[in-house]
């Protein structure tokens, strides 16, 4: 029996990404168990300071997928498989998950929910306030990612989540300026970023140039 | 599994007498390709010597010179490292220094002292009397550990060398080997590493050159077999493996300074006051405590004011960071 597409995603593809993107979460979970001495063994060991490791994983997670999502239009229009995008939604609201876990920890595990310091840290830190801007621009993309706001919304829709193109940076801007010397990771990340960008453009370009009349009259 | 080079007891093969004479007999005779310096002569009451592999060294605890803290374990000291020769991630350390060989080994002294040349690692030990110092260590990433630390003071080593009077400071040089050390494959700082202290800041009873942990020959992922502890300062400047001791008249050029002038500068000590750039030293984050700790205050000279405070009488901190 062949499946359609639809039923398909239902049954297969978007229970399989629902697992891979929760995979990370179960296995810090464990981590976290395994710190507290709740658990003997874990798959992932949190290591001297289970804090900044669990902070960091987050965070590189979250950075994973907002990539991923950005890379799900390329990858459609190289391969033609529009059908992707049926997942693309649950990709970003991981990514807003991943987000939040990130900041959660920050604020919780490591600053003790001590709001002045936490304040302080997002005015004075320029890393911080980037990170804390990219949280912020990123709720109103996940309230608004159902489909009744979808159609709600209608092409305004489109404008408002191509915000998740700055947020992307920010994130990237957010690790780079972190990260004591070795920056090696966070170019990395940058590299990934401008490929998708300029893949953009230049499909912008080439849909033009296609559209554009053959001849173009000269001036006179 | 760590893997370490073969040591043989020194009772085993002569007494120290009949080994300093063949040091003699083989300078008289000329044969000796490099100028092996006469510090292992120099009269002194005790002396150190390495314990057989993994065995420990024979050491009692200064307890003046100790906090009462308790000491993070040897696994928490050992698997979390900032060690950039060996990786920049915590864990490349102790995954990346199992072949490193810290024996034998050598440290020049050169520049302003009149005791200059190459020393054998063991030839240091043997002047020195070993002791366990507990030692706060704060990073300048904001997290500490308490670390019981094994070794002598660096004051009276130093003094071995009888520095001159225009020795004003004293630079500290770590092994260039990128085949021992993957990490010094990519330039993510200047290599070799280099650290300084001011030649009072290196007088100061509180500085260490530790040899051990817990009573264990240093591993390698801890700076083996010999480093600089400056708890007062933050972690960058215990400088690890040291392979050359120089005394200047100038103020050396530290590698963080090099890499990064206006995060890190030449004293480095620990100041809640100032802050690093881009993040606050207010507060650090004590490693091994539990998941809910709160983060403890950050002390100005990492607790250590009443010792040292007074070596900064004067100075602007917030200039000279």
């Amino acid at each position: 029996m062949a499946l359609n597409v639809t039923s398909t995603y239902r049954y297969v593809v978007k229970p399989l990404t629902f697992a891979l993107c929760a995979l990370p979460a179960v296995l810090m979970t464990l981590g976290l168990l395994q710190a507290t001495g709740v658990l003997q063994h874990s798959p992932m060991d949190l290591g001297t300071d289970p804090v900044k490791r669990l902070i960091h994983a987050c965070g590189t997670t979250a950075l994973n997928l907002l990539l991923i999502t950005l890379a799900v239009t390329p990858v459609r229009q190289i391969t033609g498989m529009n059908h992707l995008v049926r997942v693309r939604r649950m990709l970003g609201l991981f990514a807003f998950f991943y987000v939040l876990a990130h900041f959660t920890v920050y604020a919780w595990l490591d600053q003790g929910l001590d709001i002045r310091a936490i304040g302080a840290d997002i005015v004075k830190r320029p890393y911080i306030t980037v990170g804390m801007l990219a949280l912020l621009l990123l709720i109103p993309l996940a309230i608004t990612s159902t489909n009744a706001m979808m159609r709600r919304l209608g092409r305004r829709w489109q404008k408002l989540h191509r915000l998740v193109y700055a947020i992307t940076l920010l994130g990237v801007w957010h690790f780079y300026w972190q990260v004591k010397k070795d920056i090696r990771e966070p170019l990395l990340y940058f590299g990934i970023f401008l490929v998708l960008m300029g893949w953009r453009l230049w499909w912008r370009q080439r849909i033009k140039a296609k559209s554009a009349p053959a001849t173009v009259p000269e001036r006179t | 599994m760590t893997h370490r080079t073969p040591r043989i007891l020194p009772s085993e093969i002569t007494s120290q007498e009949l080994f300093l004479d063949r040091r003699r007999v083989l300078r008289s005779l000329g044969l000796t390709g490099v100028a092996l310096g006469s510090l292992a002569a120099l009269p002194r009451t005790f002396a150190a010597n390495l314990p057989p592999a993994g065995g420990k060294f024979d050491v009692k605890r200064n307890a003046a010179l100790s906090i009462a803290d308790a000491p993070n374990s040897f696994q928490e000291i050992t698997s979390y490292n900032n060690y950039y020769e060996f990786g920049t991630d915590k864990s490349d350390p102790a995954e990346q220094s199992r072949n490193f060989k810290p024996l034998p080994w050598t440290v020049t002294v050169d520049g302003e002292a009149e005791v200059k040349g190459r020393f054998d690692f063991e030839d240091i030990l043997k002047g020195e009397t070993l002791e366990e110092r507990v030692y706060r260590l704060r990073c300048v990433e904001a997290w500490s550990m308490v670390i019981p630390w094994t070794g002598f003071p660096l004051a009276g080593l130093l003094k071995r060398f009888k520095p001159t009077s225009k020795a004003k400071y004293v630079e500290f040089t770590t092994l260039m080997d990128p085949k021992q050390m993957p990490g010094q494959r990519y330039r993510v700082l200047e290599w070799p590493y280099v650290e300084g202290l001011r030649i009072d800041e290196a007088m100061h009873p509180l500085a260490f050159i530790a040899v051990g942990v817990y009573g264990q020959a240093l591993p390698n992922q801890c700076g083996a077999p010999l480093r600089l502890v400056t708890p007062w300062k933050y972690g960058f400047k215990g400088i690890k493996s040291i392979v050359r001791i120089r005394f200047t008249e100038r103020q050396p050029q530290n590698s963080w300074q090099i890499a990064a002038p206006n995060e890190y500068g030449f004293y480095a000590n620990v100041n809640p006051a100032v802050d690093h750039p881009r993040w606050s030293q207010a507060t650090e984050r004590r490693l091994g405590g539990s998941l809910l700790a709160k983060r403890a205050a950050t002390l100005p000279f990492n607790g250590y004011a009443d010792q040292v405070a007074s070596l900064y009488a004067g100075m602007d901190l917030r200039r000279n960071f």
